[in-house]
């Protein structure tokens, strides 16, 4: 925050476009995952420079990673930010929830008082936004044209310099390796709870042999599994998305499959037990990893909701089937 | 996006041709560059490419174009399926 400036509508707080260390740090915890549900800043509008009657009105939703996005990009204009209420979640996601919709923006608008407090009636919105806006109903609803933005903020700047328009690359959405990489740690902490879980039967299952239960072999062989099962996730949750555009197949279970049976071989190798529990241990790595995968579709901006179901229709009864089979393999062998 | 095609010939995306008025709303916010626009009037280039989103039919003025929206999140779908098996709500998944 960098003081107010007065408007017809009262003052309006001015936001700095720098980030500072700790808007840096914060949003590498909530890279990770922390703090994830409760990162906000307060809706309303704000103001970037010393933005006039006449200045552009630039919309976003009140995630503090986008609106740092936003804010970052605009150094040097004088812009008006109109903050709507998305519970705190990206614009992509709040609008395919209907928390960025017509009537938030709408209602953003008027409780703000933005028309007293420019002369213009035009608001550029995310173009990411448009899922949950309809610029023809926003018109009528509070005398506000849309006219939709580019997809990303950075290209903000050069859109406003064309006179609001933007060209072909501005408007496709892209998944670069930056992009995917950053997607990486939260995989990973969602895995949380269900991971110490598996992890832990992993330990007690192994130990069940011909003696009940042996300490020495939970350890031994349970330390095997809990490592095929890391292996899946390394393959299922770190490798697929790096190699993501490289790797064959148009589905991501077979992507996972292929990552997570090269993993699995090299720890099978690794711990190099008998062909039987050698076979249960990949197998694991493999359906682990091609589920992992399979749940990446979310993460991605280009899998269509008919055609992930497709997909999950015809992969979960193959992971389903693998992981079963290594299961019982893996509790069978110790009494061959 | 051209590294990335997800599986072709699923999507739910109609275009009717005849309501379609040509104001090219759905060209400007397809995140997949689908839409170009042709004589006036919306044509699907890239059938193939398209997530559905939902972006174009909810902003085309006249309904001219259709498609079932939603999320491609595999863990999304899960919860849905669950929550339909166990007649629970739908759980607020990842995003």
């Amino acid at each position: 925050m960098d003081g107010f400036l007065d408007t017809p509508a009262g003052p309006v707080p001015r936001v700095r476009t720098r980030l500072s260390a700790r808007d840096r740090f914060q949003t590498a915890t909530v890279r990770i995952g922390f703090g994830r549900n409760d990162f906000k800043v307060v809706p309303g509008l704000y103001c970037v420079g010393s933005p006039s009657a006449a200045s552009p009105v630039i919309v976003t939703g009140n995630y503090k990673l986008t609106f740092d996005a936003v804010r970052r990009e605009l150094c040097g204009l004088d812009v008006w930010l109109l903050v709507a209420d998305t519970r705190g979640i990206n614009i992509w996601c709040a609008a395919g929830k209907e928390l960025f919709s017509t009537d938030e923006v709408a209602f953003s608008v008027t409780r703000t008082r933005l028309a007293e407090v420019v002369s213009h009636r035009t608001l550029i919105l995310p173009q990411l936004g448009a899922t949950g806006v309809a610029a023809h109903v926003l018109r009528r609803s509070c005398g506000f044209s849309a006219v939709y933005g580019p997809v990303r903020a950075s290209d903000l700047p050069a859109f406003i310099k064309a006179d609001n328009t933007a060209d072909e690359a501005m408007r496709a959405v892209t998944f670069t390796l930056r992009e995917r990489a950053e997607l990486i740690p939260v995989e990973l902490y969602l895995l949380g709870k269900p991971l110490v879980v598996a992890l832990l039967a992993c330990f007690l299952l192994s130990g069940i042999g011909p003696d009940i239960f042996s300490p020495g072999a939970a350890w031994s062989r349970g330390l095997a599994a809990a490592c095929a099962t890391l292996a899946g996730i390394a393959a299922g949750c770190v490798a697929v998305p790096l190699l993501l555009p490289r790797l064959p197949w148009r589905h991501f279970s077979p992507k996972g499959a292929l990552l997570g049976a090269a993993a699995g071989m090299i720890n099978a190798l690794a711990f190099a037990p008998g062909l039987l529990e050698g076979t249960a241990l990949v197998l694991w790595s493999t359906a682990v990893a091609s589920y992992l995968a399979m749940n990446f579709t979310g993460s991605t901006p280009y899998t269509s909701p008919t055609g992930v179901e497709k997909e999950m229709r015809r992969a979960i009864p193959i992971q389903a089937g693998a992981a079963l089979i290594a299961l019982s393999v893996w509790l069978a062998a110790p009494f061959a | 996006m051209k590294d990335y095609r997800y599986l072709d010939g699923v999507a739910t995306l109609r275009l009717d041709a005849d309501a379609c008025i040509g104001c090219g709303m759905c060209v400007a916010v397809c995140p997949h560059r689908v839409f170009a626009l042709r004589d006036h009037k919306a044509v699907i280039i890239d059938f193939d490419a398209c997530m559905e989103c939902g972006a174009c039919g909810r902003n085309c003025p006249v309904s001219a174009v259709d498609v079932r929206p939603g999320v491609g999140c595999a863990s999304y779908i899960m919860g849905v399926w669950l929550a339909r098996l166990t007649g629970d709500r739908v759980k607020p998944g990842c995003c």
